[in-house]
């Protein structure tokens, strides 16, 4: 991963940054599977490196496949992304342990659902009965989101395609 | 790529195999890893890769425009739906135990259905995007 990120980073072919998010999409979703998160793993696969590859592809057809020098030097940004790095990591400090048993989040609302969920909702998976039925209203939230997402890409990118043909 | 026939032929052979899984983590998502959002953006990846195969312009023929809009928003309204059954039956709002007289079975019910709504809200917002992003690139 880390060298996907640094070949990020330093290449000027778009195509070439295209394919190395994709890569690293996948990583990421090994990653997911290495902490037991399948579901979210599979998502990852197929949104982030299937179809946001393909639209990034999409996009990169309407430019150039060279990206331009940087107008300015990039020492402020640096700054700025190492300094809220150093105070995420701060952050971690306070954290419990990663996969200690006593930590809040286990010992708030998860156990009720990992010992009713099976046996109120029927449903073997918990991440399918916390997502859809205990937490049913976040999900619907959710949806909402991506409803929103697509009808804002309507409204940005069709309305656009008119305006040039009532100007012809 | 419209005319590489080694991709015309292996897409042939994977894209109901695609469709087949995408249903099966839909249906499936009860008792694996899976669920609506993931098995919607698996139906628009195939979808995507059939268009990119057989050309955008069949691609609209087999998805038209309308179906996908309509996805869009048929999707959030029957899982709206969902919510306002729970109600009208009696419970509160997006209550599935009183969908049934046995409440797992509401329960399966309501997940189920729901599900579905969110695989069809993401599939057609995923699908509008790709169709709306490629049109672009053939308009100019």
């Amino acid at each position: 991963m880390m060298v996907a990120v640094v070949a990020l980073t330093r290449s000027r072919n778009l195509f070439a940054v295209i394919v190395l998010f994709g890569l690293y999409s996948f990583l990421t979703a090994t990653v997911m599977v290495a902490l037991d998160a399948v579901d979210v793993a599979m998502t990852e696969a197929a949104v982030g490196a299937g179809i946001s590859t393909v639209l990034l592809l999409g996009a990169l057809h309407l430019c150039n496949s060279e990206e331009e020098k940087p107008a300015h030097k990039p020492w402020l940004p640096l700054l700025v992304t190492i300094g809220t790095g150093l105070v995420l990591v701060y952050g971690t400090w306070d954290l419990p342990a990663f996969s200690d048993p006593v930590a809040p989040i286990h010992t708030h609302v998860a156990p009720r659902y990992l010992e009713q969920g099976p046996r109120e909702t029927g449903v073997p998976n918990v991440v399918t009965a916390v997502l859809a039925s205990y937490r049913g209203f976040d999900t619907l939230g959710e949806t909402m989101v991506v409803f929103t997402a697509g009808i804002g890409i309507i409204a940005l990118l069709s309305r656009r395609r008119y305006v040039r043909r009532g100007k012809q | 790529m419209k005319n590489d026939i080694i991709l015309r032929v292996i897409g042939k052979l994977l894209i109901p195999f695609i469709l087949l899984f995408a249903l099966y983590v839909q249906l499936h998502g009860d008792y694996g890893p899976g669920g609506g959002f993931q098995a919607g953006a698996i139906i628009a990846a195939a979808m995507v890769f059939y268009a990119m195969i057989y050309g955008l312009s069949t691609a609209r023929r087999v998805f038209p425009d309308w179906l996908v809009e309509s996805m869009i928003a048929g999707g959030v309204l029957l899982y709206l739906a969902v919510g306002f059954a729970g109600l009208y039956v009696g419970g509160n709002f997006l209550d599935y135990f009183v969908l049934d007289a046995d409440p797992v079975t509401g329960q399966h019910r309501g997940i189920f259905w729901i599900e579905l709504g969110v695989a069809i809200t993401v599939c057609g917002v995923l699908l509008k995007i790709f169709y709306l992003f490629t049109q672009r690139g053939q308009d100019q």
